[in-house]
């Protein structure tokens, strides 16, 4: 125990921050910056232009605030989870590894003095940072401008009601969902020379499963973040099938649970990047 | 240092694609200097040198460079340098960020490495360049690009995947003569290249490699003298060219007796290089013709490819 501790206090961690940094701020330049993001700044902003255009347009009596509120928690379970973060993520954590590997760039990457981990786990960090900085901003701007129009009674929702903490569960929600789908399409990108095909698969996975065994529910991202939401939304037709909560659980055990997840999908791919061959002709 | 760890060591290296062969069986010990890869395309040069780059991972057999593995990517590639023959950067990339970004993952500091990658781009003549997008340079002006990512921390091992591609003559010879300066300070260069000739008058050593099998390697005169079923061709330099050829022609090893051009020397082929020495000694001496140089014309590297692997790639 003493030898191990040792062998890991001796091994270079201040050089791997430096680099996993260095290597962080280089991707984060790369990626969201580019023309190429700009769709995945659509999927983000998109219900933020329609909220804008309801404040713009609509009335706002207090009356249609719970509808208003109900309407937000659907949008951010609906759109953000399912559709918007989940396409989002695909769009910025396949590109990490799979849009270099077609570019032919990622042997420069392989040719630098650092450990695939710390590259795999620098380009995780950059994406997640990319992805957050986007549905963040478009959370936020959501929740202000879904409530600006209520004016006083808005403002007492949010500091003296329960808004204040609905928006927090919101941005848990996009954090976890970000960092999730992040690590699952990362893992795919270096998986499947196409992850698309692969990423629909995990997208009618992740539509089906409230209706499988409990156990197959802990494999996916989505039920851990139902479970995470302030507000339960009716579900009719259609969405009643997404609404489905088999196991109740606590938001910090759903939470917690995610996290391990994502710990786990990221050692796996730790492990397959060891391994990785650039073979580009056949890539 | 001791000598295995200052050698790149090759121990039965395979490498397959699925079924497809890349290098078989390769044992291979290279020391400092200048190494030369020829081979037809397809033969396995750019696999060998991906495999001790660690790009692509033996299917069996071992491989170390200088002592160190690919694996210890912290400690390898500060001593490895790999220009690959990729023509692709990062999108949007000037050559100096291109640079700076690839220092900089050395955990060296920012004043450092502007200094390393000035120095870089200077040493491949890219000084002015350096801002410009790398998307809107020539070929050449990539390939200058990443010989100066692969030069710029100063590693030990050199790899050169096709270095002088896309080069004008200029070019060529700079790259040539940094390639020299760089083999006499002790470095390693490994370089792979089709310019057989450019390349040939700075090697130290060549490695013959088709179909993925090694055919021959070493010091090229050592390569050319082992070829026996070849008749060496030697160039002489002399006033009566005609004389020569027909003393020559009355031994038995001498098969093969071409004019020079310019009608002042004779290209002359023979089976026994001892014999055919020690019988122009003797011309000489005799002074019936005056000879001014004597010069072996076909034990470079180009010839040796000819003989071994033959123009359609099949080692013979």
């Amino acid at each position: 125990m003493a030898t191990m501790k040792n062998e890991l206090l001796q091994k270079p961690w201040g050089l791997w921050w430096l680099q996993g940094r260095r290597l962080t701020a280089i991707e984060v330049r790369r990626n969201l910056f580019s023309w190429r993001a700009s769709w995945i700044y659509f999927l983000a902003f998109i219900p933020t232009l329609i909220i804008f255009i309801h404040l713009v347009f609509d009335t706002h009596p207090a009356i249609a605030m719970p509808d208003d509120t109900n309407i937000l928690a659907g949008v951010v379970e609906f759109y953000y989870v399912r559709l918007g973060i989940f396409f989002g993520c695909l769009g910025i954590f396949s590109r990490l590894i799979r849009g270099e590997m077609t570019e032919r760039s990622l042997h420069f990457y392989l040719l630098s003095p650092v450990r695939r981990e710390i590259l795999l786990l620098a380009k995780f960090a950059a994406g997640s940072i990319s992805a957050l900085l986007l549905f963040v901003t478009a959370i936020v701007a959501d929740f202000a401008l879904m409530y600006a129009g209520y004016g006083a009674a808005g403002r007492d929702y949010i500091f003296n009601g329960p808004g204040a903490h609905q928006l927090e569960m919101y941005l848990l929600i996009v954090v976890l969902a970000c960092l999730g789908y992040g690590a699952v399409f990362l893992l795919l990108s270096m998986l499947f020379r196409n992850p698309t095909p692969a990423a629909m698969l995990v997208f009618a996975w992740e539509a089906i499963n409230p209706v499988l065994p409990s156990l197959l529910q802990k494999i996916s991202v989505a039920s851990y973040l139902r479970h995470l939401m302030p507000i339960t939304i009716p579900g009719q037709g259609i969405f009643a099938l997404l609404m489905v909560k088999t196991d109740p659980v606590s938001g910090w055990i759903a939470s917690f649970g995610l996290l391990l997840l994502i710990a786990a999908v990221l050692s796996y791919s730790c492990y397959r990047i060891r391994t990785l061959e650039i073979r580009y002709t056949t890539d | 240092m001791n000598a295995v760890n200052d050698q790149i060591v090759f121990e039965n290296v395979s490498k397959f694609y699925g079924e497809v062969l890349g290098v078989n069986r390769i044992s291979l010990t290279i020391p400092p200097g200048i190494t030369t890869l020829v081979g037809p395309n397809g033969s396995g040069k750019t696999t060998l040198m991906n495999l001790m780059t660690g790009l692509v991972q033996p299917s069996s057999g071992r491989l170390s460079v200088r002592g160190l593995e690919p694996g210890d990517a912290n400690e390898f590639f500060r001593n490895v340098g790999y220009c690959t023959q990729f023509d692709s950067f990062p999108r949007g990339i000037t050559a100096w960020q291109f640079l700076l970004d690839s220092l900089l993952l050395y955990g060296m500091s920012e004043m450092e490495a502007h200094r390393l990658a000035r120095e870089a781009l200077e040493r491949v003549e890219l000084g002015n360049a350096a801002f410009r997008k790398i998307a809107g340079y020539s070929k050449g002006m990539r390939q200058k690009v990443r010989l100066a990512q692969a030069i710029a921390h100063h590693p030990r091992v050199l790899i050169l995947d096709e270095p002088l591609n896309g080069l004008d003559p200029m070019a060529r010879a700079e790259s040539l003569a940094l390639f020299e300066e760089l083999g006499r300070n002790g470095m390693h260069l490994i370089i792979s290249s089709h310019i057989l000739d450019e390349v040939d008058s700075i090697s130290d050593r060549v490695v013959l490699i088709t179909g993925g099998y090694l055919v021959a390697e070493g010091n090229i005169h050592q390569v050319r003298r082992e070829v026996q079923d070849k008749p060496m061709q030697v160039l002489v330099r002399c006033d009566r060219p005609e004389l020569l050829a027909s003393r020559m022609f009355a031994v038995n090893h001498c098969v093969e007796a071409r004019m020079h051009a310019d009608g002042k020397g004779v290209f002359l082929r023979t089976g026994d290089i001892d014999q055919f020495y020690s019988l122009l000694n003797g011309i000489a001496v005799e002074g019936l013709v005056k000879i001014d140089t004597v010069a072996p014309a076909d034990d470079d590297a180009n010839a040796i490819y000819q003989y071994l692997i033959g123009s359609d790639g099949s080692a013979s």
